[in-house]
C-alpha cells in the first residue's frame, strides 16, 4: 500500500512542478493535461484505498517514511497515518479536486496565467493530503502552512487587482493569528508529550490532563485544557471560526475554481479535521470542549445572518460556508466528531457544487456576481439551475438530500450532547443551530430565486448573450451533484452508528451521544419518513417560504424592511462592524506603534546613534589612521623590518 | 687549515666590501658590478665549504645570467641617477640604528647563546671519492622530485610572464594575418550587383 | 677553525647590510631589486652552512630551489621595472603611491 500513498502524495506534487516550471514549455493543454491526469490517478488510487478500507477490511496503517532530525529525542519524521478517518479525506479532497481541475479548464479558459492556475491548485492538492495523512504534528504543521500558502497565492491569482492583493494579505494576516495559537499548541504537546508522533501523543494523553501548567503566576491551568484550546485557535483561524472568520469572505476575490476547493470543500475543513484526529486529546477536556461549541455556535447563527444581506453571488456562499463549518465545530464540541466529519464530507459535495454552479452563472453573466442583476437563469441555465437546485436542497437539509442526513443527526447530537455542568452553554448551542437551520433556508433561496427565478434583471447586452456554459463546466456540476443528493442515503448508517471510523476516534463513554443516539436509529429510510415531525424540517420550509415571500412574491418588502430598521440592516451589512474593528483598531494600532518604532526607535537611535554613529565614529578613527598609510612601497617593507627586529630583540632579550 | 682560515677571512673581507659597495654606490651600474662581485666571492666560499655544485652554479646563473639581465636594464633604462639619490641621507641614521641593532642581537645569538664548543669546530670533511654534484643529483632526483617538477613549472611562468609583461602591440606593425587570408571567401572580396542598364546621360 | 659560527657571521653581516641597503636606497627600485638578492644570498649561506655542519645534502638542495626561484623573481621583477619605466618614464619610488587610499 505504501506505493500507493507514496503515488497519491507525489502525483499531484510532480504534476504541480512540471506545470508550474515549465507551463510555457508543454503550453495550456499539456498543463492541464498532466495535473488533472495526476489528480485523476490520485483520486482513483484514493478510491481504491477507501474501498479497501471499507470492503476489503484493510487495517489502518502507520508508516513512518523517513526520519528528517532527532534532537534531543524528539523525533521528526515524515510518515503516513492512514486509517479511515484519512481514507475518508483522501477520498473527498482528491475527488473535489479532481472535478475542479476538470472545471477549471472552462471557467479559466482565457486567463494568461493558466498554467500557474493549475500548477497551483495540484500543489494545493499535494499539500492538503500531506496534511490528512500525515501521522506527526511536524508534517501536520508543514501541510497546514502549504495549504495556508497555496490559498494565500490563489486568493491574489489576479495579482493585479487592488482588491485581490488586500484580500490576499488579509487572509495571510488572520491565518497567522491562527497559525501562531496551532504552534504553541503543538508546542504545548511536545512540551507534555514530549513526542510530535500522533500515537505517542495520544498513548500518552491521559499523562498530559493529569498535569496543570501556570498561565498567570497563581492561576493553574489544566495542560490538557491549555493545549486543545491553542490547537483549536489554529483551528479556528484555518477554518474561519469567529472572531477570525474575517478572511473568508474577502477570499472570494480569487478565482471560483478555488473558492469552490480550498475555500469550500477542502481547506477550510483542514480545522475540522484537525479537531476529529485529536479526538483524544479533546475529550479529555471539557473546557476546551466547551470553548469549541460555544465558537462553533457564535459562528453557525450569526455569520448565516449576514448571508442575507449580501449581494455577491459568491460572498452569499461564502457566508453559508462559515455558518456551515460553524456546525461542524458545534458538533465536535458536542463530542460528536463523526457526525462533523460526516457533515464535512457532505458539505464538501455540496459547497463545492454550489460554488461551481455559482462560477458557472458567472461564466454565463460575463463575470458580473451582482445577483440584483440576475434573475431568470432557469430557461437560459438548465443544467445549472437543477444542479444548483440539489445543492441548495442539500444546504438546507431537505430529506433525503445529503445534507439533511449530515445536518439532522448533527443537531439531534446537539440536542443529546447536555452532559451536566453544561447547561447554559448547551441551551445557546442547540438553539443557534436550531435557529440556523431557518437562517439557511432563507439565504439559500433568497440567492436561488434572485438568480434563476423573478423577472431578468440584467441589461440587454449581456441577456442576448446568455446560454449554457460548456461541458467541461457541466459535467463536474453533475458529477458533484449525484454524492450530493445520494451520498447521505448510503453513508449515513455507517459513518456514524456502525462504528466506521473503529479508533480513528476516540470519545470517552460520559460524552458518547452517537452510541445513545444510535439505540434509537431505524434506518436512513426511517429518518427521511420521521422528517416531517422535527422542527427543523419545519424551520427549513418556513426559511424558503419566507425567501419565497419576501424575493418572489412581494420584492417589495426587503426594502420596506430595510429603511425601518436600518440600525439592524447597516450592522449586518457592516458584517458586526468587525473589519472595522481590525483594520481600524487592531492594524491601526500596530501601525501606530510600528511608526513610533520606525521613527523613535529605528531613524533615530539605531540608525542614527547606534549603526551611523559607530560608523562615523570609526570613520573619524580612520581618518587618523591613514596618515601612516602613506603609499609608499618603503614605508610597509620599512615596517616589516622594524617589526621584524623587534620580534627579534624580544625573542632574545626578553624572553 | 690555517690557509683555509686566511683564505676565508681574506675572501669574507672582500665580500663584505663589496656588498658595501652595492649599498652605498651612486651608480647602479656600479652597483650592479659590486653585485657581480659579491657572488663571486660567495661562490668562492662555498667552494672553501664544499658546496662545489652550487658555487658553480651560483657563477653560472647567477654572475652569467641574472647578474647580465641587471645589467642590461640598467643600461636600458635612462635613470636620473641624481635626482634618485638625493635624500640618501635622511633614512641612513635610522638604517644604520636598525642594522646595528640587528647585527648584535644575531651576533649575540650566533656566538653566546649557543653551545659553542660544537659549533666552532671544522665542518666534517666529506670522504674520499665524494662527488658534492652526484650527491645532490641522486637526492634532487628521488627525494626531491616533486618540487623539482614544480621548480621548472616555477620558471616557465617567470618565462611567460616576463614576457607577456614586456610585449607590446605596435600599431602600425605591417604583417601577414595567415588565417585570416586562408578564411578568406569569394563573397567577401567581391559583390556582384544587379542592375538595369541605364541610358546615356 | 672556520666553523659554522663563521659562516652564520658572515651570512648575518650580509643581511643587515642588505637591510640597512633597502632602507637607504628606498629610492631606486632597481637597488631594491639587488638588495633583496643579497638577502636571499645570506639565506643560502645560512642553508650551506647548516648542511655542512650536519652533514645532511638536503640543506643544499633548498638552496638549489631558492636559486631558482630567486632567479624567476629577478626575471619577473624586472619586467615589471621595464612595464613600469617604459609607462611612467621612471622608477623612482617616490611616485608610485598608487596604494595610497
Amino acid at each position: 500500500m505504501l506505493n500507493y500513498y507514496l503515488i497519491i502524495v507525489l502525483a499531484p506534487l510532480a504534476a504541480a512542478i512540471v506545470a508550474g516550471l515549465f507551463g510555457k514549455q508543454i503550453g495550456r493543454a499539456g498543463s492541464h493535461w498532466i495535473t488533472i491526469l495526476a489528480v485523476g490517478l490520485s483520486c482513483a488510487l484514493s478510491m481504491l484505498v477507501l474501498r479497501n478500507m471499507l470492503w476489503g477490511g484493510a487495517p489502518s496503517e502507520n508508516i513512518s517514511l523517513y526520519t528528517w532530525a532527532v534532537t534531543d529525542g524528539l523525533r521528526m519524521e515524515v510518515g503516513f497515518l492512514v486509517d479511515r478517518l484519512t481514507a475518508l479525506m483522501m477520498a473527498v479532497v482528491t475527488f473535489v479536486s479532481f472535478m475542479v481541475h476538470i472545471y477549471t479548464v472552462g471557467y479559466m479558459r482565457d486567463d494568461p496565467g493558466y498554467e500557474r492556475f493549475f500548477s497551483f491548485i495540484s500543489l494545493f492538492t499535494f499539500s492538503m493530503l500531506m496534511l490528512v495523512m500525515s501521522n506527526n504534528f511536524l508534517q501536520l504543521f508543514f501541510g497546514w502552512e502549504a495549504v495556508g500558502l497555496v490559498s494565500y497565492l490563489l486568493i491574489g491569482f489576479w495579482f493585479k487587482r487592488e482588491s485581490a492583493i488586500f484580500a490576499n494579505f488579509k487572509a495571510f494576516l488572520v491565518n497567522r493569528v491562527g497559525d501562531f495559537g496551532f504552534i504553541l499548541g503543538i508546542s504545548g504537546v511536545v512540551m507534555f508529550a514530549g513526542s510530535l508522533d500522533y500515537a505517542e501523543v495520544f498513548a500518552s494523553a491521559d499523562q498530559i490532563a493529569g498535569q496543570n501548567i501556570e498561565l498567570f503566576p497563581g492561576s493553574p491551568w489544566n495542560a490538557m485544557t491549555v493545549v486543545c484550546i491553542l490547537l483549536f485557535i489554529g483551528a479556528m483561524g484555518k477554518s474561519a471560526q469567529a472572531p477570525l472568520h474575517v478572511w473568508l469572505p474577502d477570499s472570494m476575490e480569487g478565482p471560483t475554481p478555488i473558492s469552490a476547493l480550498i475555500h469550500a470543500a477542502t481547506m477550510v475543513t483542514a480545522g475540522i479535521f484537525m479537531v476529529a484526529r485529536m479526538s483524544p486529546l479533546f475529550e479529555l477536556s471539557e473546557t476546551a470542549l466547551a470553548v469549541v461549541i460555544i465558537i462553533g455556535a457564535i459562528t453557525a447563527f450569526f455569520m448565516g445572518l449576514l448571508g442575507i444581506v449580501q449581494n455577491d453571488i459568491k460572498r452569499v456562499v461564502a457566508y453559508s460556508t462559515l455558518s456551515q463549518l460553524g456546525y461542524m465545530t458545534v458538533a465536535l464540541g458536542a463530542s460528536a466528531y463523526s457526525a462533523a466529519i460526516f457533515h464535512l464530507m457532505t458539505h464538501a459535495f455540496f459547497k463545492a457544487l454550489l460554488f461551481l454552479a455559482a462560477g458557472s452563472v458567472i461564466i454565463a453573466m460575463h463575470h458580473e456576481q451582482d445577483i440584483r442583476k440576475m434573475g431568470g437563469l432557469k430557461k437560459y441555465m438548465p443544467i445549472t439551475y437543477w444542479t444548483a437546485l440539489i445543492g441548495s436542497l442539500a444546504l438546507i437539509g431537505f430529506p433525503g438530500s445529503g445534507g439533511f442526513f449530515s445536518k439532522d443527526l448533527l443537531i439531534e447530537a446537539v440536542h443529546e450532547s447536555h452532559w451536566e455542568g453544561q447547561g447554559a452553554i448547551y441551551w445557546i448551542a442547540y438553539l443557534s443551530v436550531l435557529l440556523g437551520v431557518f437562517v439557511t433556508a432563507l439565504y439559500t433561496f433568497r440567492m436561488f430565486f434572485l438568480v434563476f427565478h423573478g423577472e431578468e434583471r440584467m441589461d440587454a447586452e449581456t441577456k442576448s448573450h446568455l446560454h449554457e456554459t460548456p461541458w467541461v463546466v457541466t459535467v463536474p456540476l453533475i458529477l458533484l451533484a449525484i454524492p450530493s443528493a445520494v451520498i447521505g442515503w448510503y453513508a449515513v448508517e455507517a459513518v456514524l452508528f456502525g462504528g466506521y471510523f473503529g479508533d480513528a476516534i476516540e470519545v470517552t463513554q460520559r460524552h458518547d451521544v452517537l452510541g445513545r443516539m444510535a439505540a434509537d436509529w431505524h434506518g436512513s429510510k426511517g429518518l427521511v419518513t420521521h422528517a416531517i415531525q422535527t422542527p427543523i424540517f419545519w424551520l427549513a420550509a418556513a426559511g424558503v417560504f419566507t425567501a419565497w415571500l419576501l424575493y418572489l412574491k412581494r420584492p417589495d418588502i426587503p426594502a420596506t424592511i430595510q429603511s425601518k430598521v436600518t440600525g439592524l440592516y447597516n450592522l449586518l451589512d457592516r458584517k458586526y462592524y468587525m473589519d472595522d474593528l481590525y483594520i481600524k483598531g487592531f492594524a491601526a494600532w500596530g501601525r501606530s506603534i510600528g511608526n513610533l518604532l520606525w521613527k523613535k526607535g529605528d531613524e533615530l537611535i539605531i540608525d542614527g546613534v547606534i549603526v551611523n554613529g559607530t560608523a562615523n565614529s570609526i570613520g573619524k578613527l580612520a581618518g587618523v589612521m591613514r596618515q601612516i598609510q602613506t603609499g609608499y612601497l618603503y614605508t610597509y617593507a620599512f615596517a616589516m623590518i622594524i617589526g621584524l627586529t623587534m620580534l627579534l630583540s624580544w625573542l632574545i632579550w626578553f624572553r | 687549515m690555517l690557509f683555509q682560515a686566511i683564505l676565508f677571512y681574506l675572501f669574507s673581507a672582500v665580500l663584505i666590501g663589496a656588498a658595501l659597495g652595492v649599498v652605498f654606490s651612486r651608480n647602479p651600474v656600479h652597483a650592479v658590478m659590486f653585485l657581480v662581485l659579491t657572488f663571486f666571492q660567495s661562490a668562492m666560499l662555498w667552494l672553501l665549504a664544499e658546496a662545489e655544485f652550487l658555487a658553480i652554479v651560483l657563477v653560472l646563473v647567477y654572475v652569467g645570467a641574472v647578474m647580465v639581465l641587471f645589467l642590461f636594464v640598467v643600461m636600458m633604462l635612462d635613470i636620473n641617477v641624481e635626482s634618485i639619490q638625493r635624500g640618501l641621507t635622511r633614512y641612513a641614521p635610522l638604517a644604520i640604528g636598525v642594522a646595528l641593532i640587528m647585527a648584535i642581537e644575531l651576533v649575540q645569538l650566533i656566538w653566546m647563546r649557543s653551545q659553542a664548543d660544537a659549533m666552532a669546530t671544522a665542518f666534517a670533511p666529506y670522504p674520499e671519492g665524494y662527488s658534492n654534484t652526484k650527491a645532490l643529483g641522486s637526492v634532487l632526483y628521488t627525494e626531491h622530485v616533486y618540487a623539482f617538477e614544480i621548480a621548472a613549472v616555477i620558471l616557465l611562468l617567470a618565462i611567460v610572464a616576463a614576457i607577456t609583461l614586456t610585449m607590446r602591440k605596435r600599431p602600425g606593425l605591417k604583417a601577414q594575418n595567415i588565417s585570416a587570408q586562408v578564411a578568406v571567401r569569394a563573397k567577401d572580396r567581391i559583390r556582384v550587383v544587379k542592375m538595369d542598364a541605364e541610358k546615356k546621360q | 677553525m672556520i666553523g659554522l659560527q663563521h659562516y652564520l657571521t658572515l651570512s648575518a653581516m650580509l643581511f643587515v647590510l642588505s637591510i640597512a641597503g633597502i632602507v637607504i636606497n628606498r629610492r631606486n627600485l632597481i637597488l631594491l631589486l639587488m638588495c633583496i638578492e643579497l638577502m636571499l644570498l645570506a639565506v643560502n649561506f645560512n642553508f650551506i652552512a647548516f648542511s655542512r655542519h650536519l652533514g645532511d645534502d638536503t640543506g643544499q638542495v633548498f638552496v638549489f630551489f631558492i636559486l631558482t626561484v630567486a632567479a624567476a623573481e629577478a626575471a619577473i621583477g624586472l619586467a615589471i621595472l621595464v612595464v613600469l619605466f617604459r609607462n611612467r618614464r621612471s622608477i623612482n619610488v617616490q611616485e608610485l603611491n598608487t596604494m595610497k587610499g
